[in-house]
């Protein structure tokens, strides 16, 4: 039986296969889908997988992620597959990319960062300085972010 | 454009260039001669923290090239009724041609430079960058040793928060400096920086301890430890004072070796060293003027001339 069998198939919406073992959680936190009245949406968690050992799938009923939001999932799900399905067929798939720059995706959590007063107006930005091992720094105040906490800070 | 942020907004060839604008202008610093290149031109100088050298020399850079200032200090001004910085800068970029900007938090200068069309030179932001101070240091060391080249440099004190340390020592691995890191280990150099200094091919000797390395350094860079960047006041008691320089302690020292400081100075430098050759922490305030005279030319653009009479 395919994994991604192990929930039905959906009519229309977003798969996403391939996330780290564990992750899902913070992949729907990512995607801000984790709150209010959202779509319907299956999750396996921690099922073998041939190529990562194990895995997480996810999927969101009736919502076609953009590649904005798809983006986002860079910083914890970088090797994710993800396929938009319409109609119980895979109509396209898309790829995650890491940016060079995340803006407005991620606040520093550094306290004592110019960004950390909510009244001041212009976007968050952190610098991408490289992918692997993932490194990334605040644009404005130069601290590296502790990569593993960065779903705390998603904005 | 004009910007100066942190210290990877300058080439090498253009910090060699700066310096030798301000060497330039070291009779106009003096006030021996007078040479208005920024008449007409308007500096904000925009302190929302402490300063006593980097305010007063950049006012006088302003006003021996013939320039205006306009200060804005945190009390009396709408800062304290809450406005943001965003909103600040938006009336600096309207009221003057190049501002300065010291803030107490990290990455203020970068926000200002982000928020307006105007140059900004960030005069310190929280523990993070201070470059012109660095401009100024590099400027007494090459004033003492003729080149910036593959000079042995120990940096004293606290390393965590001392933004001089960090813009200086960024600079000077750029010019094959060895940095001798001396600190107690709760204020060692943050690990971001060591890793960049690294990736520049830097040799660094990150240690607790000063004496010994002090016969083979050709600069010895003391620093405060700054009560203010400490959450309390035990923390702070803990390493107040475990470096003190003496003139004794420099029996074994090179010649040519000089102490700088960025100045204030609490106890880690025994007045009795002032009297010693080594001692330039002086002189480099006062280079703070040539030196912002030069910036302060580089971000409006103004040209300073080979000779000046």
């Amino acid at each position: 039986m395919s994994e991604m069998r192990r929930v039905t198939a959906i009519c229309n919406g977003t798969a996403i296969d391939h996330i780290p073992s564990g992750h899902a959680l913070q992949v729907l936190k990512m995607l801000r889908l984790n709150v209010g009245r959202s779509n319907p949406i299956s999750m396996v968690m921690n099922v073998p997988s041939g190529k990562m050992g194990r895995k997480d799938v996810l999927k969101i009923e009736d919502r076609e992620l953009n590649q904005e939001e798809l983006d986002r999932l860079a910083l914890i799900a970088p090797k994710a597959s993800v396929a938009i399905i319409r109609n119980y067929g895979v109509a396209e798939k898309r790829t995650i990319e890491l940016g060079s720059e995340l803006i407005n995706i991620v606040k520093c959590s550094f306290s004592n960062c110019i960004t950390q007063n909510n009244r001041e107006p212009l976007p968050h930005k952190l610098k991408v300085i490289s992918s692997e091992p993932m490194e990334v720094r605040c644009s404005y105040c130069g601290r590296n972010q502790n990569v593993d906490e960065m779903v705390d800070y998603i904005i | 454009m004009g910007d100066l942020i942190t210290m990877d907004d300058l080439t090498n060839e253009e910090i060699i260039q700066i310096l030798d604008a301000a060497n330039t202008l070291l009779p106009i610093a003096r006030g021996e001669a007078y040479l208005p290149l920024l008449q007409g031109k308007v500096l904000g100088n925009l302190f929302f923290e402490n300063s006593t050298r980097t305010r007063m020399s950049f006012e006088t850079a302003m006003k021996r090239l013939g320039g205006e200032v306009l200060n804005l200090s945190t009390i009396g001004s709408s800062v304290a009724k809450g406005e943001t910085l965003y909103d600040t800068m938006q009336m600096v970029d309207g009221y003057s041609d190049i501002a300065v900007i010291r803030h107490p938090r990290q990455g203020a200068a970068q926000y200002s430079a982000d928020a307006v069309n105007i140059p900004i030179l960030n005069a310190g932001d929280g523990a993070g960058n201070h470059p012109t101070q660095t401009m100024l240091d590099l400027f007494t060391i090459r004033e003492a040793h003729g080149s910036l080249e593959g000079l042995n440099v120990m940096m004293v004190g606290d390393l965590r928060y001392g933004r001089t340390t960090h813009s200086l020592s960024h600079a000077l691995v750029r010019f094959g400096a060895k940095l001798t890191l001396v600190s107690p280990k709760s204020l060692k150099m943050p690990i971001e920086i060591v890793s960049d200094l690294k990736s520049h091919g830097a040799e660094i000797n990150e240690t607790e301890e000063m004496i010994s390395s002090i016969s083979s350094a050709d600069v010895i860079y003391m620093t405060r430890i700054q009560k203010e960047r400490f959450p309390d006041e035990d923390e702070y008691n803990k390493v107040a004072d475990v470096y003190k320089l003496d003139a004794s302690d420099l029996v074994e020292a090179k010649n040519e070796m000089i102490i700088m400081h960025p100045l204030p100075r609490v106890n880690e430098l025994h007045p009795n060293v002032d009297s010693t050759e080594h001692a330039k922490y002086f002189q480099q305030a006062f280079n703070g003027v040539p030196t912002r005279m030069a910036l302060l030319c580089r971000g409006l653009g103004i040209e300073v001339p080979k000779k000046v009479k």
